[in-house]
């Protein structure tokens, strides 16, 4: 009999915890979150002129052609899909990923060395083969895919290499740029802690309001 | 290379801070004395106590203990499992997700019960907000409380104090440590960017190629971030756990996530030299694990900030490795991380560890192996003085005196339960089932890496498991659908159980035991345990097994992979 009053004693407080920290702990945070801090709590989301949602500043998008500051290497493409042909479910959930590749991995070496095939379609391009092509210096954070995939930042050497091929086909002054850079940059915390990044797809959205 | 090294000395400076004021807390706590809540608090501890129908008073036997930690346990992983196998039809789920596999179900729930968070699945596509929030949040506490809990009975039963009762602890870990402090930690943390909504993902055109669209997943994340760190669970909301920017979006919040992971086993080590009134003792202790922990992380910083040779020679200047990393973090806030949290068992990660160079690998290995370099949520401080138990022995038998600790006798029983089921569990629950694992590469392994990084792969799962740590090498194919997702699940879930009952059991058999012990007057005789001297040999005894048992495994592994790549790939 004791058994049953063990299991019952153990029913009894796992019901009583569980109202205190998985419904009441996580209720008292989400009316805190959604009435003080609402912008956070919704997830930083970035809004165009008319109100739409147009991002989110804490997250990366991919950005490749000459016209914008491009962003890191990612394993998901930052969560995107051509909606027309989303087999893999991308826009039904969002994802995140990463390589995983060991440093001694061959694969790895194929991505940023590149790899010839006489079949086309298995051949690939080095990360550090579209960088020369592009104009841009080699930083590790361009050649090497970030942990989340999703990566907001890049380096500041990163974003100053780029400077020159976004300011010649924009027509721009390259100091214009530098100026944009430094202001979308996220500093150290406290000036001390963590690394500092340039936001790419806030300079990008800064870059094309520079236009209008 | 300075800056980071200076990043990593500050918070460590606020980590030695922390841990007399949280440890004198938690001591205050477990003794009955005032806190500073009380007023607060009392009364809600009434209120479980009556709903629960816990008689307050009531002191536990041994068997009676360990018979509450294994029946409330039970109790909450069957009621975990069912929320998982019923999602479907539950609310709070707006990406539609159905029930996961009844293998993926059961290992979550086994590795979330025993606070460990391995986890075999990505978390925005298998769990609703509802199993998240419901499920795994209500075992972050209970099971982070449990730790504390068993811990603080085997503290007491070393010092000749009753085990206590488990129910009572189990609460006052909730209501006096985990729940106030992640109170105001979630709350910081939302200010600092973490979201904290019920709402679906929020679909964007991108803005580069409108046609292309980007999916951005939310959720009720900033509660769920800090009890995952405070509590050593380490289980992420997201697939990438604390590297996704919704988990650990900058600085700030990187350094609340490290300070939360180190601050209760750090201070734990105080709390003993307060109930064994021996501070002296609990500093040397405390010296001694953070010098390990510092060497590791300098051995780590350096391999990383080096970089990947192979890949360095095609760029125009050597360059830190990044792969698997986030900018904002860079070499010394992902390896700060990755070393901490490899060795306080929290299993949270904010950089990929498979992706790390093989002496950084190597390193967060060794943290697996050793389980003492803070160690996990309780359990870890109490592995600590499993050690200085055997080292009391192994020196008593070195100068020919009887092995006392704080003036109670080490007998047989004591070193059978301390080298047997404490000690020893560890090793045959990895590299037994890491064995079967590589003598069926093809059927059961699914290693990604191939060569000498693939034999680290499947250690470190369950070296994970058998720790209760939960971090990966996580290319390994160990989740549904993968062919070999089914043995990891099942496999690993043994470690799991076995990593983290049979040596609570054996915690709590001890303790009793050493409780009912006549204290022996001290002598000039009496071998003493508060010594520079004697804390030496406990490293020495620490390391020299660790490296016993695993440098096969490291040898073969990661030493070698560093060897393949100096030599060029």
């Amino acid at each position: 009999m004791s058994i049953i009053r063990e299991v019952i004693k153990a029913v009894r407080i796992t019901l009583v915890l569980w109202v205190l920290v998985a419904v009441l702990y996580p209720g008292i945070i989400f009316v805190v979150g959604q009435l003080a801090l609402p912008d956070q709590a919704n997830g930083s989301l970035l809004k165009n002129a008319q109100g739409q949602v147009i991002g989110s500043a804490l997250i990366g998008q991919p950005f490749t052609s000459d016209r914008y500051f491009n962003s890191r290497p990612s394993t998901t493409n930052y969560s995107t899909a051509d909606p027309q042909n989303d087999t893999a479910g991308v826009l039904k959930t969002g994802v995140s990923g990463a390589s995983n590749l060991a440093p001694s991995n061959l694969a790895l070496m194929d991505r940023v060395r590149g790899k010839s095939n006489p079949d086309p379609q298995q051949a690939i391009t080095g990360e550090i083969a579209k960088l020369q092509a592009a104009g841009i210096r080699a930083t590790a954070d361009l050649v090497y895919t970030s942990g989340s995939s999703l990566d907001p930042h890049i380096t500041l050497d990163a974003a100053k290499s780029q400077i020159n091929r976004v300011a010649k086909v924009r027509g721009l002054q390259p100091n214009q740029l530098e100026i944009l850079i430094v202001q979308n940059t996220d500093g150290r915390f406290l000036g001390i802690l963590g690394e500092p990044g340039v936001n790419v797809l806030k300079l990008n959205l800064a870059l094309d309001k520079l236009k209008e | 290379m300075l800056q980071g090294w200076i990043q990593i000395a500050l918070t460590l400076l606020i980590v030695v801070l922390i841990t007399p004021l949280l440890g004198g807390y938690i001591a205050r706590i477990f003794l009955g004395e005032r806190t500073p809540l009380d007023r607060l608090l009392s009364p809600l501890e009434q209120i479980i106590y009556r709903l629960s129908g816990i008689p307050v008073e009531t002191e536990m036997m041994a068997w009676q203990y360990i018979q509450a930690v294994l029946f409330s346990n039970l109790v909450m992983a069957v009621f975990v499992f069912t929320i998982f196998m019923f999602q479907g039809l539950l609310p709070l789920n707006p990406t539609d997700l159905g029930a996961p596999t009844w293998d993926t179900a059961l290992h979550t729930a086994i590795s979330f019960i025993t606070n460990t968070n391995q986890q075999h699945y990505s978390g925005e596509t298998t769990f609703s907000y509802f199993s998240q929030v419901m499920a795994l949040g209500f075992l972050f506490f209970t099971s982070a409380a449990t730790g504390i809990a068993v811990a603080i009975a085997f503290i007491r039963g070393l010092t000749g104090r009753p085990l206590g009762n488990f129910y009572v602890d189990l609460i006052l870990s909730i209501t006096r440590i985990l729940l106030p402090i992640s109170l105001v930690g979630a709350v910081v943390l939302m200010a600092a960017g973490i979201p904290e909504t019920l709402s679906a993902p929020v679909i964007v055109p991108t803005l580069e190629d409108p046609t292309v669209q980007q999916a951005i997943a939310l959720g009720p994340v900033a509660h769920f971030e800090i009890i995952k760190e405070l509590g050593e669970n380490g289980g992420g909301f997201f697939a990438v756990n604390s590297a996704h920017p919704f988990e650990n979006p900058n600085g700030l919040t990187n350094l609340i996530q490290i300070l939360a992971m180190m601050a209760i086993p750090t201070s734990l080590i105080y709390t003993y030299g307060i109930f064994a009134n021996n501070r002296k003792q609990a500093w040397l202790i405390y010296g001694m694990v953070f010098g390990i922990y510092l060497v590791f992380i300098g051995v780590a910083t350096i391999a990383e900030y080096q970089g990947n040779p192979a890949v360095n020679a095609l760029l125009s200047s050597p360059q830190p490795n990044l792969e698997g990393k986030e900018v904002r973090f860079g070499w010394a806030q992902s390896v700060l991380y990755a070393v901490t949290t490899t060795g306080t068992m929290c299993g949270a990660v904010n950089s990929m560890h498979d992706s790390f160079m093989p002496l950084g690998g190597a390193v967060l290995l060794a943290n697996l192996f050793l389980q003492i370099i803070w160690g996990g949520q309780g359990t870890g401080t109490a592995y600590l003085f499993a050690y200085l138990i055997l080292a009391v022995f192994i020196t008593g038998l070195m100068v020919g005196r009887t092995p006392e600790f704080l003036g109670r006798k080490i007998e047989k029983r004591e070193v059978v339960l301390t080298s047997l089921l404490i000690l020893l569990v560890h090793p045959i629950f990895i590299l037994i089932p890491g064995a079967i694992t590589l003598a069926f590469p093809e059927q059961l392994a699914g290693i990604t890496n191939s060569g000498f990084h693939g034999l680290s792969q499947v250690m470190y799962e369950y070296a994970s498991a058998a720790a209760n740590n939960g971090s990966g090498f996580e290319g390994l194919a160990d989740s549904q659908p993968a062919a070999t997702a089914l043995w990891w699940n099942l496999s690993t879930s043994v470690s799991l159980l076995a990593g983290r009952y049979i040596p609570m059991i054996a915690l709590v058999l001890l303790a009793d035991g050493m409780s009912r012990k006549p204290v022996v007057p001290m002598t000039t005789g009496t071998l003493r345990t508060d010594t520079g001297l004697f804390t030496g040999i406990t490293a020495g005894v620490i390391l020299i097994m660790g490296a016993l048992t695993f440098f096969p495994v490291l040898a073969l592994g990661a030493i070698a992979e560093a060897f393949q790549i100096a030599g060029g790939i």
